[in-house]
């Protein structure tokens, strides 16, 4: 007997944004699931036409109250390869270390605060930490440390206010960065502690048949510069996207959704970046995967809390390694000069690759802005 | 509220980035207390429990922009002991007022293929545009100590203990370098709300007006200052017109010129 019946979840919780989730389920089979975006559109696109190019990053971080950092970087990123400006090592470091405060802070907030209920049977992380404080005490750690860096180089936690153009209004002294080493180094050994409490979740054995899509970088685990790839040969410069990558809308989401040209579905977040990337990981943030039996790569997207467990871990050690080798950038920014063209970028946001294309005139004044935000690809 | 149960908080979001509700979950060292001091009713970002009002306060994240968030609003008052608005969206109609000064019709055709699928409002207001609202946390985003404070003040049945100056004597309090003063950098602390400690200035920048318009500002008078800056007309209006955009003291500068 085929037994027919609907699940529907008006309103996703402990997601971010404005979700609802229709499954319809025939004969114990999933026959049919719908997402649906209802957030109301704010017309980011739309609006920045007219303003300069070097209120970009500032505007766009208003796209995202959870990843600021990955929508700044992506404006600045796009500005200065239009306008043929290459940052120092020194300012690309430091804003690699934003970077990975944004991801600590993120992936925190996302294992402990979003996800693992759902594994553990209660309705949030505040329930879950009635039963187990230290628990909830230690992703709370974890995020804090997060959030001291994106405090002390972003000024604050959400919308810093401290990056430009070129790089910084102003850069740490080696001796404000010092302490953030300490707590570093608590939420890595809190991280490790991560990794295996996540790997020891029980979930479904399901893999996704999706082409995997992340950033990847020759020298690095890729965060903020690469090349997009896939795993299934796609290997293409960020400025070649719009001949690779299209968007479509749908009558029931305001937001569109992103497919691979003549290719199809694709999937970006941590489990595409871990089947890319993977051997560019810490050694300890890959000896972790291999005990958390992840292998090469993951295609269980039940298991992305443990991929994302392990870029939490590689986070902590990477935000360490910058700190230890700092020297502070002298100036701190590069001036960047506005030319009538179009730049791109992309970089990978804690939930996946993020997008971003502009031209501007001479003035720098845009003309038009592009950005494709990972939400509709990623897990 | 009855002294028999814990308060009920309940947080809703409408046209917004989560920010500012984020906040509330970045009070790590806090968070714990707070939530064995209230029972969350509401609060998707955080949770899937959710019971039916009254709610004893409500925080509400977010501008109007559709007709039915314009609804919804109303039906939370309804459910609402008392209601505070948080952050520039809610406070100001956000960034996403910027509409209010264009054609929405042609925005949705510039961001959609099929604008047929799209419901919008012309304009994004502010919650306090269509309801009655008990106090107003301004900020893009909004400072996490500031809201505890706002939530402490609610549920002791006190008035929240929030400056309503400016950044500018934020900024003096503190001690720093005025970076107008010394610098001829462009910066719109006389005229903005107090709240963020003026942080720009701290890290050698001018103030970009997150926090919106203080309670009695003067943006005339600045804007002479910002035109002898260097700033043109155009560069001024910019300014002016970022994350509280339509609050009136600073649309005004746009919209006299």
């Amino acid at each position: 007997m085929a037994e027919r019946r609907t699940i529907r979840t008006g309103y996703l919780a402990r997601v971010e944004g404005e979700g609802a989730f229709t499954v319809h389920v025939a004969g114990g089979r999933v026959e049919h699931a719908e997402l649906r975006i209802f957030e109301p559109p704010r017309f980011f696109e739309a609006l920045l036409r007219g303003r300069s190019f070097a209120e970009a990053p500032d505007i766009t971080a208003r796209i995202c109250g959870i990843c600021p950092v990955a929508y700044q970087t992506s404006s600045m990123n796009a500005m200065e390869d239009l306008c043929g400006v290459e940052v120092p090592e020194p300012i690309r470091a430091l804003r690699r270390l934003l970077y990975c405060g944004e991801w600590i802070e993120s992936h925190a907030l996302h294992i402990y605060l979003l996800h693992a209920p759902d594994f553990l049977g209660y309705d949030g992380a505040l329930e879950l930490g009635r039963d187990a404080p230290a628990i909830l005490e230690r992703g709370l750690q974890i995020k804090q440390a997060g959030n001291r860096i994106m405090r002390l180089l972003g000024g604050r936690e959400v919308h810093p206010i401290n990056v430009r153009l070129g790089g910084f209004y102003r850069v740490p002294s080696p001796a404000e960065l010092a302490p953030l080493t300490e707590v570093l180094e608590r939420a890595r050994e809190a991280a490790i502690q991560t990794v295996r409490w996540t790997a020891g979740f029980e979930c479904p054995e399901r893999e996704l048949d999706a082409e995997l899509v992340a950033l990847s970088h020759p020298g690095e685990y890729a965060i903020e510069r690469g090349r997009i790839r896939s795993d299934r040969g796609l290997d293409i410069a960020v400025n070649e996207y719009t001949h690779h990558f299209a968007e479509e809308h749908l009558a029931r989401s305001t937001a569109l959704y992103s497919r691979l040209r003549e290719r199809g579905t694709y999937l970006c977040g941590p489990l595409a970046r871990y089947a890319l990337n993977h051997a560019q990981l810490s050694p300890v943030a890959r000896e972790l995967a291999r005990e958390a039996g992840l292998g090469d790569s993951c295609r269980n997207p039940f298991r992305s809390i443990v991929v994302r467990s392990v870029e939490l871990l590689y986070a902590c050690d990477e935000a360490l390694a910058i700190i230890a080798a700092y020297q502070p950038p002298d100036p701190p920014f590069v001036e960047v000069r506005p030319r009538q063209g179009v730049g791109h970028a992309a970089t990978e946001a804690p939930r996946g690759m993020l997008y971003h294309r502009y031209a501007i005139d001479a003035q720098g004044a845009i003309t038009d802005a592009r950005i494709v935000p990972p939400r509709r690809t990623s897990w | 509220m009855s002294a028999d149960r814990a308060p009920r908080l309940a947080v809703w979001k409408f046209a917004s980035c989560d920010g500012c509700q984020l906040s509330l979950l970045d009070l790590e060292d806090e968070l714990p207390a707070l939530a064995a001091a209230v029972e969350i009713a509401e609060f998707h970002e955080a949770t899937s429990h959710n019971v039916e009002g009254p709610y004893d306060l409500s925080l509400v994240e977010g501008s109007i922009t559709t007709e039915h968030d314009a609804e919804r609003i109303r039906a939370v008052r309804r459910a609402s002991r008392a209601l505070v608005t948080i952050g520039a969206c809610a406070t100001a109609g956000g960034v996403q007022a910027l509409r209010n000064f264009a054609d929405v019709d042609e925005f949705v055709a510039a961001v959609y293929a099929s604008p047929q699928y799209i419901s919008t409002l012309a304009t994004s207001t502010p919650i306090a545009a269509h309801v009655d609202v008990d106090f107003e946390l301004h900020g893009c985003p909004i400072d996490k100590h500031q809201l505890l404070e706002v939530i402490s003040a609610f549920l002791a049945g006190r008035r929240p203990s929030i400056s309503s100056t400016s950044v500018c004597s934020e900024c003096k309090r503190r001690g720093l370098v005025c970076v107008s003063v010394a610098h001829g950098t462009p910066c719109l602390g006389p005229v903005t709300h107090a709240g963020c400690g003026a942080l720009c200035p701290a890290y050698n920048r001018g103030c970009f007006g997150c926090y919106g318009p203080m309670e009695t500002p003067r943006p005339d008078a600045l804007v002479g200052l910002l035109r002898a800056q260097g700033l043109d007309g155009r560069s001024v209006e910019r300014l002016f017109q970022t994350f509280n955009a339509a609050a009136e003291p600073f649309r005004r500068v746009v919209d006299d010129g």
